[in-house]
């Protein structure tokens, strides 16, 4: 990378601490983020066991405001937003008029009036600039993102380490539900979702605290966890990732996510949604598991009865599983046939079998009444 | 970064050790660091001749596929069986049980032409530069 492109990157208030712990630096979304500290599968397996934090401060947080802002993110976005409890979130899309996915994102509702958007890094400005080109009267959308630092606590031992900094409460939110809390003395917005798979928070606090609050959250025992695992482990739980599995040339019919775009009321894109849906698809995504620790990457032809029948999306080795997976579109009439394949790496054929995601899927305790 | 004294390195990072007429084959440590946690090692074939500068093995990490180069010209009369079940091994201990290949057949005084492991320090310091 050119020096003056290095210099361009942002970065979020925690750079300094992550180079300082030795994380290995990448480019991502046109930001300065930790690829790893100590290492992908290490990371990934104390999120697996105990817990990590990631730092994902360069995703998008849009404020919408106003006595317009139910009615506008209703017709703008998949999810239902009417029927959405005060201080529950939601995930859904942005679409195009001809129903191509612009993003993915959450929406926090905290009351008919006041809504957070959390989008992808990458996509923020062009999110940013649909939403203020269709904006309508009684709405404000602000740009929290410089202003809103956000970690994610994830994994098994989540909720003691939050018990631990005085948030035992936490425990108790149901997924998808938050909550403004106080976690080591800071006031923060907690959310019960996460992108890894493992129970877990995102946590939102004022990015002048973001420093104070990491450092708490690893003097606790949290491991830093960077965006190498957190690719390993949102394929093995089978979470889409804006640019691989959704883009703007496909349709959540595509990506086998219209159940998050199907609500009644009308919506930017939903009738292209619809016919996709009613006429079918030309590509359908499908799971993919090797038989061997060997993977495929993004782009590699997909083989089945001697011919090329679709791409991959998505391709890694999997700590939690020995061996790796993928995901790939797939031409909609071979789709549900589709059994033993071979992968073409440009370097060697893999074989792989179909198999739907997610690929992981972690243990749930039951609940004692 | 280590790289230890009796060895000899290549500007891809392979490392080699002679032992009489036949050497042993690996990467630096400096290689498996920029590799990553390594997740599968495809070896070169058992009995194989190769010249200088052949491939004898790839080696693949989380986020990427690099190739292992033959620093001499010779015989691959082993490979690390270890390592496909402890891909790990390469990066743990990269000049010792992660070792890759074994050659055969070498020509000593070739070995004298690539890098000590002082001349290697300071290349990878230009490098890194």
């Amino acid at each position: 990378m050119a020096p003056d492109e290095f210099l361009s990157l942002k970065r979020t208030p925690l750079c300094g601490l992550h180079e300082k712990a030795g994380a290995r630096m990448v480019e991502f979304g046109g930001w300065l983020m930790p690829l790893q500290y100590e290492g992908i599968l290490a990371e990934h397996t104390a999120t697996r066991s105990k817990v990590t934090v990631f730092d994902t401060c360069h995703m998008g947080r849009i404020f919408v405001e106003g006595e317009g802002a139910l009615d506008f993110l209703s017709r703008t976005m998949t999810q239902e937003l009417r029927t959405l409890r005060d201080g529950r979130c939601r995930y859904g899309f942005l679409l195009k008029e001809d129903g191509g996915i612009l993003d993915d994102l959450i929406v926090y509702r905290f009351n008919s009036r006041r809504f957070l958007v959390v989008v992808n890094a990458g996509t923020k400005d062009k999110d940013l600039a649909w939403l203020r080109v269709h904006q309508i009267p009684d709405v404000e959308i602000e740009d929290a993102t410089a202003a809103l630092a956000k970690l994610d606590l994830q994994g098994p031992r989540s909720c003691d380490l939050l018990a631990g900094l005085g948030a035992p409460q936490l425990r108790d939110l149901p997924f998808f539900g938050f909550s403004e809390s106080v976690v080591a003395g800071l006031r923060a917005l907690v959310s019960r979702t996460g992108y890894t798979g493992e129970d877990g928070f995102e946590i939102y606090t004022d990015s002048g605290e973001a420093a104070g609050l990491w450092e708490r959250l690893i003097s606790s025992g949290a491991r830093p966890a960077g965006l190498g695992c957190r690719d390993t482990l949102r394929l093995e739980a089978g979470l889409p990732l804006y640019g691989h599995e959704l883009s703007e040339d496909i349709t959540p019919v595509e990506a086998g996510m219209e159940r998050y775009a199907s609500k009644s009321e009308d919506f930017t894109g939903r009738r292209a949604v619809m016919a996709r849906a009613a006429s079918g698809p030309t590509v359908r995504l499908k799971g993919l598991r090797f038989l061997g620790r060997q993977s495929a990457r993004s782009g590699n032809p997909v083989l089945f009865g001697g011919r090329t029948v679709g791409r991959v999306a998505s391709g890694s080795f999997a700590p939690s599983l020995g061996f790796s997976v993928a995901t790939a579109f797939i031409e909609a009439g071979t789709a549900k046939a589709l059994r033993s394949v071979k992968i073409d790496t440009g370097r060697t054929m893999l074989d792989a079998e179909a198999a739907d995601p997610p690929f992981y899927r972690r243990e749930r305790k039951r609940e004692q009444s | 970064m280590n790289a230890p004294k009796g060895l000899r390195y290549t500007s891809e990072h392979e490392w080699i050790r002679a032992e009489g007429s036949s050497a042993v084959v690996g990467i630096s440590d400096f290689a498996q660091t920029k590799l990553g946690d390594i997740t599968y090692i495809e070896p070169g074939k058992s009995g194989r001749q190769v010249k200088k500068g052949d491939c004898v093995a790839s080696v693949e990490s989380v986020k990427a596929v690099s190739d292992v180069y033959a620093p001499v010209s010779g015989r691959i009369s082993a490979v690390n069986a270890r390592l496909s079940g402890e891909p790990e091994l390469v990066n743990r201990a990269p000049y010792g049980d992660g070792w890759i290949c074994r050659l055969d057949g070498i020509d000593a005084a070739a070995l004298e032409t690539l890098m000590d492991e002082e001349k290697y320090m300071a290349f990878l310091a230009r490098e890194q530069g």
